[in-house]
């Protein structure tokens, strides 16, 4: 006998009893739990209905991202329709991947906001949705939606989410924060 | 002489072909059967586009074997600073040419007359034609017509291990190494287990000739159930059947290349075709695995109740078939019983977890070996007290 302490036993550990030891009838009941799993969903498909929970992806979208997902971004628009942005860069600068551009102009028709986004350009083949911006804008006007952008391709230069995409944002027809009303424009000289 | 050269080359174009094509559908299968055992829809992005138009044909993801092997044959063929050279490069030829060797025993339809192929009322002209060329010779269907086909079986699927051993060791890496050194072990290991639960089958039908095996499995047992292999000697086809898929390296006895452990075990080192060669050989493997499980347990070519000459069924009944009815319908069953089995292969390899080390030579050497020994003892005594 060679001083071996014995095993330790654990509180938790398995006892199997003759049926998990002949090992034969285990692997049999697996194999019965994987082969309904498969019959189950084979049945679908070949009766034409989807057998997977997952999705196939760019072509079809889950209906049911959470509302907080951090899908993609949007600017914020103020009641008349402009672009709330005040082209400050604090969201560039707080990105950690550094996928934010803006090209400024000015505006000094509206002396209240003489800065805003000519370009405001995000690249997400680079951006990782980790919402930064969002936190860093002191003037709420990038904000996080939840549906994807459509970003699956072969060219990434085609991947930069434009001013097109990130101003589809209606806050009109927004039922969760209601505008007012936008004043009725003056005339125009 | 001729008409033997012909007849033989089409047997041989036709087992590579059977081979080749059901290895690469073995890859689909096992991409789309577990994709659809866990929820999953699986690889479905390949396709074929018809030039010119945006016509795509998806066909459920088929031709991501075609494109796996066209990316394998462009990579880089990366060496490592191996100090043997031409163990490195031999290696990958030696497990795989031995697996395609296996199947040149195994017949894959009966008997095959050539020259009475053509029906001589309907098209006397090509039927006069074949006759005059093939005269009234028989062809077994397949390659290599052995006497000793069961121990040309064994003596070739014990140089795979070669392969993978050279492999490992000629990789100049830890994990190739121990990869190899695991599937050596394992692999001669289960060979004895394998051998064991072969020789009962020999007993059982008094023949190591793969063909006249089939033609035991055509009579009938107890006047009713077909006389197949898995029911005279059920426990020999599970010995045979975890054996075999232990020989092939598939899960539950990954261990040689165990991926959470090993990187790719014994074959780490290899990029491009070479790589390609041994996953190539393990999905050819299954074909010959289930080739041969068809051929000794399942009824080979023959549907239950069927000969050479068409059904005959236990109550009398008889439905004589032509002749090239007969060929045409053995070849389909035996390679839909050879594709039942591998999806088979691939339900056990999605289904069980891992064996530990341990625990697989302890259940190939503490179980498989005393209960095949057990069987064949049983058998042996059974066969002598029936004589």
């Amino acid at each position: 006998m060679t001083g071996r302490a014995p095993r330790k036993r654990y509180w938790n550990e398995p006892r199997m009893g003759w049926r998990e030891r002949v090992y034969i009838i285990e692997v049999l009941r697996g194999l019965r739990i994987t082969g309904s799993v498969f019959a189950r969903n084979m049945w679908k498909w070949v009766t034409f209905r989807k057998g997977a929970l997952t999705t196939y992806y760019p072509e079809e979208q889950r209906s049911d991202y959470s509302p907080n997902n951090r899908g993609r971004h949007v600017l914020t628009q103020r009641a008349n329709g402009e672009v709330q942005c005040v082209s400050c860069n604090l969201c560039a600068t707080a990105c950690p991947a550094y996928c934010i551009e803006i090209l400024s102009h000015a505006n000094f028709d509206d002396p209240a906001h003489p800065k805003a986004p000519e370009r405001f350009e995000i690249d997400y083949s680079r951006c990782i949705f980790c919402g930064f911006c969002v936190e860093a804008c002191p003037e709420d006007a990038i904000r996080m939606v939840k549906d994807a952008p459509d970003l699956p391709g072969f060219d990434r230069t085609a991947m930069w989410g434009k001013m097109d995409l990130l101003m589809q944002w209606h806050p009109i027809t927004n039922p969760r924060k209601p505008y007012p009303p936008p004043p009725p424009r003056a005339e125009s000289q | 002489m001729i008409p033997d050269l012909v007849v033989h080359g089409a047997f041989m174009l036709f087992a590579i072909t059977f081979m080749m094509l059901l290895a690469t559908v073995f890859t689909w299968v096992e991409r789309k059967q577990s994709a659809i055992m866990s929820d999953r829809i699986g690889a479905n992005r390949c396709y074929i586009r018809i030039p010119f138009t945006n016509i795509k044909f998806v066909a459920w993801g088929l031709f991501h074997g075609i494109a796996d092997g066209g990316k394998l044959l462009l990579k880089e063929n990366f060496t490592p600073a191996t100090y043997d050279r031409l163990c490195y490069n031999l290696a990958p030829w030696l497990a795989a040419v031995p697996v395609l060797l296996i199947f040149a025993v195994v017949p894959f339809g009966g008997t095959l007359a050539p020259g009475r192929l053509v029906d001589a009322d309907t098209f006397p002209s090509i039927a006069a034609g074949l006759h005059a060329f093939f005269g009234d010779r028989t062809y077994t269907m397949q390659v290599a017509g052995l006497d000793a086909g069961l121990l040309f079986v064994l003596a070739i699927s014990g140089i795979g291990v070669l392969g993978t051993m050279l492999a490992g060791w000629s990789s100049n890496n830890k994990f190739s190494l121990m990869g190899a050194s695991r599937a050596a072990s394992q692999m001669i290991s289960y060979e004895v287990a394998m051998g064991l639960a072969l020789i009962s089958m020999v007993v059982t039908y008094g023949t190591l000739d793969l063909d006249a095996m089939v033609k035991w499995q055509s009579g009938l047992l107890l006047g009713a159930v077909p006389a197949w292999g898995i029911f005279v000697q059920p426990l020999a086809f599970v010995f045979f059947l975890t054996a075999s898929i232990a020989e092939n390296k598939r899960i539950p006895f990954d261990l040689p290349e165990a991926e959470s452990e090993l990187v790719a075990g014994y074959f780490t080192e290899y990029t491009s075709m070479k790589m390609g060669l041994f996953m190539l050989s393990e999905f050819i493997e299954i074909v010959v695995i289930s080739a041969l499980v068809v051929t000794l347990f399942l009824g080979g070519y023959n549907l239950p109740y069927m000969t050479d000459g068409g059904f005959a069924f236990p109550g009398g009944a008889t439905w004589s078939l032509s002749h090239i009815t007969v060929v045409v319908l053995q070849v389909v069953t035996f390679a839909v019983k050879t594709f039942i089995v591998g999806c088979f292969q691939v339900q056990v390899r999605w289904t069980l977890p891992r064996f530990r080390y341990d625990q697989l030579m302890a259940f190939g050497w503490k179980i498989l070996l005393p209960l095949a020994a057990v069987n064949l003892v049983v058998t042996v005594l059974l066969r002598w007290a029936m004589l």
